[in-house]
């Protein structure tokens, strides 16, 4: 079975069912939406089933002619990296849905518009994820800003339009790099063979030092931007806070991953030996990143902007784990992606929740919440929790994975890291402390508490982070084999942890 | 003495022929049909001339002569190619000039008068620009398949002569487009010099016209080299003009918004064939073997180019304007298809032309819809909140705005690519990495015009989009979906642009 073909097509029949609804069938639309995003991610489920976890080629590679002169093939294909983020992604999307069943309402535009956008962006994230043709892998990822760009616009708050903007011209400018470095590419394949964008071809090719570092560079910091990495980050917190609580989720949760896949996809296969000389610069950005964006959240006031500001952290430490090139390393910062994408889920979500309740984003118009609404307050705590990575929740694995896979090869960069946590615990505490404890303060007596749509969005979240918390094995099975093949490629070994005194 | 009929092979020459042969029939039609069958009977008979025609290139496309009327005009592969491209070009821009709302009843009234009052009050329409266009189709069909500078100089004269006027048929805003024609006449005219003294020099260096003569004096390298660059210079200023490269863009703009939007839009997209046509050809083959003397001169033009009309462009509050120096950045992309100088180069540059075409005239299409009580809005503030009004109408243009950028999935990324990576492979990486910064500073303007029209809340003012005539939704409707198919599916055309582009010498 065709399954990655499917899966791609299946919210594209979705959309296109729900466009063809009257306009005021918004409630049928949210169901079609609902209904197609589970079995997309049901069908994903049975397809990962099928996935031979020892194997590093890729799997269910399915390959067509496309563009013929220019040798561009509609080519895809999975490994354990990419299989779960995709997974990732469709178990996220009809969580967006339910969560958010009427944020959809208060738009420029109609109901329908708003899933009709996130159906054919969740076929493009599959595509994306799924792409081994690097032609169409860009296609991917330049088209699916445009239906971020609406949702933001089009359904979100305060200065949406300019957050909107923003986004897409930091993420275009990001793009046409990433453009001219695959014109490279193209080019260079020609003179050494067949024009191609087979990524297999692709890595074996011989690229001048110089070449390739410039190649490098157009590639990298389009995923930085994407990711977002310090200093190409301001856009997110805006387009964060703009946006609806669904559409931060998607856009945090599973879209800025393409950055850090792309990283490990693209830039790591590519080019080895750039890779290799711009390894400690990246370290160092990365370090930036994780102190920086745990600043910054430290100081926020406003809980979509902390939401956002966190996740810059988070994000250097997953692309601290790639660029230490060690299998822990590796493997931590694959899981990290996973892991985060439930975490912020369950921060944005929850906290999108209080926001719509209260009517106001500002941490200190909320006090007290626990009383009032102990299941919100409760599941915004333990999204917290798994934001700061206490051990028993699902991101201490991964961040403890690439603090050991860095700390053998880099432990400076490593320990001043681990300073990360420590902030981490002041950046969520004082709002866990501000808003859910101490005495209700006015304008909180009223507040409802979750109702049986959003327990039920919630519960699998919260779910996966403590079940994949104690048990990561499963995940951990399936990115094992990949992240010890990609760093066996680059040619590292992982450095043997000495015993110190003897 | 003995005298020889010359041989004008006259089936290679006969998509030009019907062309004249309407055009004429149509002056016809002007001084006998009576007045009220006249715009029934020119647009039937126009589109038919170009339907007529456009089946005659595709019969002669693999035709085993080539060159006709004694070797001055060449049916190669890319004349086949540019030949249907303008006239499938002219054919969609003529549906939209069939809508004579946009023009002035009587040229000749001036503007304000009595005569005019009247002559729009007895209900006139203007017919004489159907034959017009058609003068203009045949000599952009003859500029690119030219192949010496008389040929290619008479040619030049018979495209701009009637874009001239038509320039001035405005029905709105008289003054402004009457202005606007005799700006681009009078800079035409001093184009047209400038080229006669290229062609002199360039006589005067290889002691022949022809390009082959010209391309063999190069090649032998006995001549003077500051004759040839004299030449050289001189015959590109002529046609840096016609595309309208910086600096000798200054006219665009303003002729853009002057001229009858109809009108723009058939300028902007079939000149440009006809014009880098001529380019692609005059360079790949005459001057082909002097590259290291004109191209790091055009490598700056282009760059300069592409940079200002996307710098400029952003500053624009008129969208006819900001089209044009949309038009500008685009003709530096174009100029990097020229600099290449390689078989991708010319490829890219025929699919790049025929699709920017196509999305030009579906653009300038969506203009002439958006309107109020007293005509065309062109004030893009007053765009502002389209999405809501007519979704449509604003998602269709938001298309072509994406179309223009460059973005995935649309014909013009495919272009940008195909161009891009001939002149990266034809070793100019400067003109990748400047072509690339402006179009991301390009894309901040057809972003905004976007933001606008979907994300501003409407002003009071009516401004409102007429019901289309179905001529004009036909040709909005086929653009866009040429517009979108070309970006999904391209192999077709690719491939037959593949087999066809090689320039005969």
């Amino acid at each position: 079975m065709n399954y990655l073909t499917t899966l791609m097509l299946l919210p594209i029949l979705g959309a296109v069912l729900i466009a063809l609804l009257p306009k005021s069938q918004g409630l049928f639309a949210k169901y079609a939406a609902l209904v197609t995003t589970i079995l997309v991610a049901v069908l994903t489920v049975v397809m990962a089933r099928e996935f031979i976890r020892d194997s590093t080629d890729l799997q269910f590679v399915e390959s067509y002619d496309w563009i013929k002169s220019f040798g561009i093939k509609f080519a895809v294909g999975i490994d354990g990296i990419a299989l779960v983020l995709i997974l990732m992604s469709v178990i996220l999307t009809p969580i967006v849905i339910l969560a958010g069943w009427n944020e959809s309402e208060g738009g420029r535009w109609s109901v329908k518009t708003f899933y009709i956008l996130i159906l054919i962006l969740e076929a493009m994230v599959i595509g994306v994820f799924a792409a081994s043709d690097v032609f169409l892998f860009y296609v991917f990822f330049e088209a699916m800003l445009i239906p971020v760009y609406f949702l933001i616009g089009g359904y979100g708050s305060g200065a949406r339009t300019a957050a909107a903007v923003k986004f897409l011209i930091y993420s275009l400018f990001g793009g046409l790099l990433m453009l001219a470095s695959i014109i490279g590419l193209y080019v260079i394949s020609g003179q050494q063979g067949d024009h191609t964008f087979d990524l297999q071809t692709l890595s074996t090719l011989q690229i001048s030092s110089t070449t390739q570092n410039l190649l490098f560079l157009g590639f990298f910091i389009a995923f930085a931007i994407k990711a977002p990495l310090f200093p190409f980050h301001t856009w997110l917190p805006d387009a964060a806070a703009a946006g609806t609580p669904g559409t931060s989720v998607l856009l945090l949760g599973i879209l800025d991953k393409v950055g850090t896949f792309g990283m490990i996809r693209y830039c790591l296969t590519l080019f080895p030996d750039a890779t290799k000389t711009f390894t400690p610069v990246i370290i160092v950005f990365s370090v930036i990143s994780i102190l920086y964006g745990a600043f910054l959240a430290i100081g926020a006031r406003d809980i979509k902007r902390l939401i956002a500001y966190t996740s810059i952290s988070h994000f250097g430490f997953i692309t601290l784990g790639i660029f230490a090139m060690t299998t822990q390393g590796h493997s931590g910062a694959t899981l990290y992606m996973f892991n985060h994408g439930f975490s912020t889920a369950a921060l944005f979500l929850v906290a999108g929740w209080m926001i719509s309740r209260r009517g106001s984003s500002t941490i200190s118009d909320f006090g007290g919440l626990q009383r009032i609404t102990p299941v919100m307050a409760w599941s915004f705590f333990l999204a917290g929790m798994s934001s700061l990575a206490l051990p028993g929740l699902s991101s201490f694995v991964s961040e403890f994975l690439v603090l050991v896979g860095t700390y053998t090869r880099y432990p400076a960069a490593a320990i001043i890291a681990t300073f990360g946590i420590v902030l981490a615990a002041l950046y969520i505490l004082i709002p866990v402390q501000k808003a859910l404890h101490g005495p209700t303060s006015p304008g909180n007596e009223n507040l409802s508490d979750l109702n049986l749509r959003e327990k039920i969005a919630i519960a699998p979240v919260m779910a996966a982070i403590v079940f994949l918390g104690f048990y990561p094995a499963p995940l951990l099975n399936v990115i094992n084999p990949i992240a010890q093949h990609t760093i066996a490629q680059l040619g590292f070994t992982d450095p043997v942890p000495t015993n110190g005194g003897k | 003495m003995t005298f020889t009929a010359p041989v004008l092979s006259y089936q290679l020459l006969s998509p030009i022929l019907i062309v004249l042969g309407g055009a004429l029939i149509g002056v016809l039609v002007e001084a006998f049909v009576s007045r009220k069958l006249r715009p029934i009977a020119q647009l039937s008979l126009t589109i038919g001339t170009l339907l007529l025609a456009l089946f005659q290139v595709f019969t002669i496309r693999n035709s085993q002569s080539t060159t006709a009327a004694m070797g001055s005009v060449v049916i190669d592969g890319p004349a086949v190619l540019m030949q249907a491209s303008i006239l499938v070009i002219s054919i969609l821009a003529a549906f939209l000039i069939a809508d004579t709302e946009n023009f002035v009843p009587v040229a000749a009234a001036v503007p304000g008068s009595e005569d005019e009052r009247r002559a729009i009050q007895s209900g006139q329409t203007l017919t004489e620009v159907f034959p017009l266009t058609l003068f203009a189709v045949s000599g952009m069909m003859i500029f690119p398949i030219a192949t010496d500078l008389i040929t290619l100089f008479v040619a030049l004269e018979m495209l701009s002569l009637p874009l001239y006027l038509m320039a001035g048929l405005s029905r709105r805003r008289r003054l402004l487009s009457q202005e606007s024609a005799l700006k681009y006449f009078l800079l035409g005219a001093f184009s047209s010099a400038f080229f006669l003294f290229g062609a002199a020099y360039l006589y005067g260096y290889s002691g022949s016209v022809s390009f082959e003569g010209i391309r063999i004096a190069i090649a032998g390298g006995s001549g003077n080299d500051i004759i040839l660059l004299i030449g050289i210079a001189f015959l590109s200023v002529g046609l840096l003009f016609k595309v309208g490269a910086v600096p000798f863009h200054a006219w665009s703009p303003d002729v853009y918004q002057g001229a009858p939007t109809p009108v723009t839009a058939f300028m902007a997209a079939a000149t440009k064939v006809a014009a880098f046509g001529a380019m692609l050809r005059i360079f790949y083959t005459a001057f082909a073997n002097a590259q290291w003397q004109w191209r790091p001169l055009l490598i700056v033009i282009s760059i300069i180019t592409m940079l200002f009309g996307s710098l400029v462009a952003i500053a624009q509050r008129d969208v006819k304007r900001m089209l044009a120096y949309s038009s500008i950045a685009h003709a530096g992309f174009l100029l990097a298809g020229v600099i290449a100088l390689n078989k991708a180069g010319l490829e890219g540059s025929i699919f790049y032309l025929f699709a920017y075409g196509v999305a030009t005239v579906g653009a300038f299409g969506v203009v002439t819809l958006v309107r109020d009580s007293t005509g065309e809005v062109t004030d893009l503030n007053r765009w502002a909140g389209l999405g809501k009004r007519s979704p449509w109408v604003a998602t269709i243009f938001a298309g072509f705005l994406l179309a223009f950028a460059g973005i995935p999935l649309t014909s013009g990324f495919i272009g940008k690519f195909a161009i891009f990576s001939a002149a990266y492979e034809g070793g100019s990486k400067s003109i990748v990495i400047a072509g690339v910064l402006s179009s991301a500073i390009a894309a901040f303007f057809y972003i905004r015009v976007i933001v606008l029209m979907f994300f501003t809340d409407p002003q009071e003012d009516g401004t409102s989009v007429v019901i289309p005539s179905i001529l004009t939704r036909a040709t909005v409707v086929i653009c866009f979906v040429v517009t979108i198919a070309l970006g999904v599916f391209p192999s077709p055309l690719l491939d037959s642009i593949k087999t066809l582009a090689i320039f005969i010498r």
